[in-house]
């Protein structure tokens, strides 16, 4: 490994450690009721892969390469797209009901 | 434009996908702003996408290796059938079924992970540098690990003929799975001392996707939540590493973000289950055999009670705390305790929901499952929250909840102790709906149910609260 690479591997490498730092640091404070919307929505952020398989879909030559990078970009599509829509339906549903319904409730008379 | 300035401003979009992903974890710690969190997110995904399909056109063309109009035809057949069939899963699934989609979103994004570390390697023919060599062969083990594992998961929790819930023996067992381990060390030293080789790649890739079955299939489905949570992080891990493979930041930034999280998350799921991972993933108790013989207080009969009964208990109560367990959100039942729940308050009686934190299937599915009944947000009570009042409840009703009730937990020397334990058992009385004496995961019985207290009302979970409900009705 010569100094270039040396130097832009430790690039990265900071650039990777301070993200784990920050994931710690903002996770440790979700309440447990959220999370399941938590994962699921941490498994949407994962679907950026999308953006390595379009990467690869654009200097794809050979058919190999061509049907790999086919399966990667509907897979990482799916993850974003099918991630995203879940993670909001489940927090659709923590929207406060009550407050709603008692104004939208016709008032009784007298 | 030239195109160092043009990088340069994807990699700004990069950057403000990276914040927002950031920006919108912090935003779902509170549920007042974890909707709009998951749309910051969202939209930082979108520019992060967005960006780099206007940077790929409006690159020069690299010299080798340009298919031109093909990539295009790849990327946009590709989003259309991955978004098609994202969208339409997401918006269809049942909020019962809803772990199973997301372990097969997971399994999908680990998949691609994988898919970009193979192309990868074939592509450059030749030893690759050690920083690219070391995250191709990691990037190939973890993501195949999490595709094979995810749908396994997936399929565990749909109950699938092939991959049922209950724990399943693999042939050979752990020494199965410690060879195909040892196959994939040995081929990752064969490649990253120097070799470059496609059939040792490939080998990899083979002994990575057994692994991910081997290692699932022999966990019993109650522990799939912790399972998914800990393959979740492996596939941010595995888009580091892509991240790592294709020198792209956001990956790096992204992964790392998802896989410090699902670390986190995996940790406090078994904490609430008094497991630890290692036990979980190496088939601790819970296999069927060897089961533990709790050491307590033995004799003591247990008491049936009518639905007749239950139900006059439950309409003259002044307060009631509902239990639910994995076996409402089994036999899907959050409408039926709703109906229930909504009567009672018609009647007067003040109702509350204790939740587990692993009620469910997942930390938190229980909330989603009775928010999407319609109940209150307000009357979910957390486990530290509700404990005290179970004192002065007249009544508690316990749906499909086993061993999160089982007192055994405060004594030394059983499976459940030291798991919190919500405190049912102080209770004026005890309501039990379950369809059988059968055991809780923990493979020992629920001295709960010898409690004089306690009356067991043997119903599955959604008939059992459709009887009751008339029942109170008919009073």
């Amino acid at each position: 490994m010569n100094a270039a690479e040396l130097g832009s591997f430790l690039t990265q490498f900071t650039v990777f450690i301070l993200a784990i730092l920050c994931g710690f640091a903002t996770i440790s404070k979700v309440p447990a009721t959220l999370h399941t919307p938590l994962m699921s929505g941490a498994n949407s952020i994962h679907g950026i892969v999308l953006v390595g398989s379009m990467f690869i879909a654009v200097t794809a030559t050979d058919l190999l390469s061509q049907v790999v990078s086919l399966i990667a970009v509907a897979f990482a599509t799916m993850n974003v797209v099918g991630g995203y829509v879940v993670t909001d339906r489940m927090l659709q549903m923590f929207k406060r009901k009550p407050v709603a319904a008692a104004t939208a409730e016709p008032r009784a008379e007298g | 434009m030239d195109q160092d300035l043009l990088f340069a401003l994807a990699r700004i979009a990069w950057l403000i996908g990276a914040v927002a992903f950031v920006l919108g974890l912090i935003r779902m710690n509170s549920p007042a702003t974890a909707r709009n969190g998951n749309l910051v997110s969202a939209g930082g995904m979108a520019i992060a996408i967005v960006a780099t399909a206007i940077y790929l056109l409006l690159r020069p063309a690299p010299a080798e290796g340009s298919s031109g109009i093909t990539g295009w035809i790849i990327i946009v057949v590709g989003i259309a059938v991955g978004g098609g069939l994202g969208l339409y899963t997401a918006r269809t699934v049942k909020m019962t079924a809803m772990p199973q989609l997301v372990s097969l979103f997971n399994a999908v994004g680990g998949g691609a992970a994988a898919l970009i570390a193979i192309d990868d390697y074939l592509g450059i023919a030749g030893t690759p540098g050690l920083v690219a060599n070391v995250a191709i062969v990691l990037d190939i083990i973890i993501g195949s690990i999490t595709f094979t594992g995810s749908l396994i998961a997936s399929g565990k929790l749909m109950g699938l003929k092939i991959t049922p819930s209950r724990p399943v023996r693999v042939p050979g067992g752990q020494i199965t799975t410690a060879a195909l381990a040892l196959v994939m060390v040995a081929a990752a030293i064969f490649l990253w001392i120097g070799n470059y080789s496609v059939p040792a790649m490939f080998l990899i890739l083979a002994a990575a996707l057994i692994f991910g079955v081997t290692m699932t299939l022999p966990i019993g489905g109650a522990d799939m939540p912790v399972v998914i949570s800990l393959l979740n992080s492996f596939t941010g891990t595995a888009v580091a590493m892509a991240g790592f493979v294709l020198d792209n930041p956001v990956l790096i930034i992204a992964g790392a973000l998802v896989g410090a999280s699902g670390a986190i998350l995996t940790k406090l799921m078994a904490d609430a289950m008094n497991r630890s991972v290692m036990n979980i993933m190496v088939g601790g108790f819970g296999g069927g055999e060897g089961t533990v013989a709790a050491a307590g207080p033995e004799g003591g009969s247990v008491r049936s009670i009518g639905m007749d009964d239950a139900a006059i208990q439950l309409a003259y109560a002044s307060s009631v705390i509902i239990v639910p367990g994995y076996g409402l959100a089994v036999a899907q039942a959050q409408h039926a305790v709703r109906e229930l729940a909504e009567l009672l308050e018609e009647r007067g009686v003040t109702v509350n929901y204790a939740i587990h934190p692993v009620a469910g299937r997942m930390p938190g599915h229980m909330n989603v499952l009775l928010a999407e009944a319609n109940v209150p947000y307000p009357q979910l009570r957390e486990m530290e929250d509700i404990n005290p009042e179970f004192d002065r409840a007249d009544v508690a009703l316990v749906v499909g909840a086993n061993d999160v009730t089982n007192p055994a937990a405060r004594r030394a020397g059983t499976p459940v102790s030291g798991m919190p334990i919500l405190d049912v058992d102080h209770a004026k009385s005890i309501i039990v709906i379950k369809r059988s004496m059968g055991r809780g995961y923990a493979g020992i019985d629920n001295e709960l149910y010898v409690n004089p207290k306690t009356g067991m009302l043997f119903a599955d979970a959604k008939q059992g609260l459709a009887d009751l409900v008339a029942a109170v009705k008919a009073l």
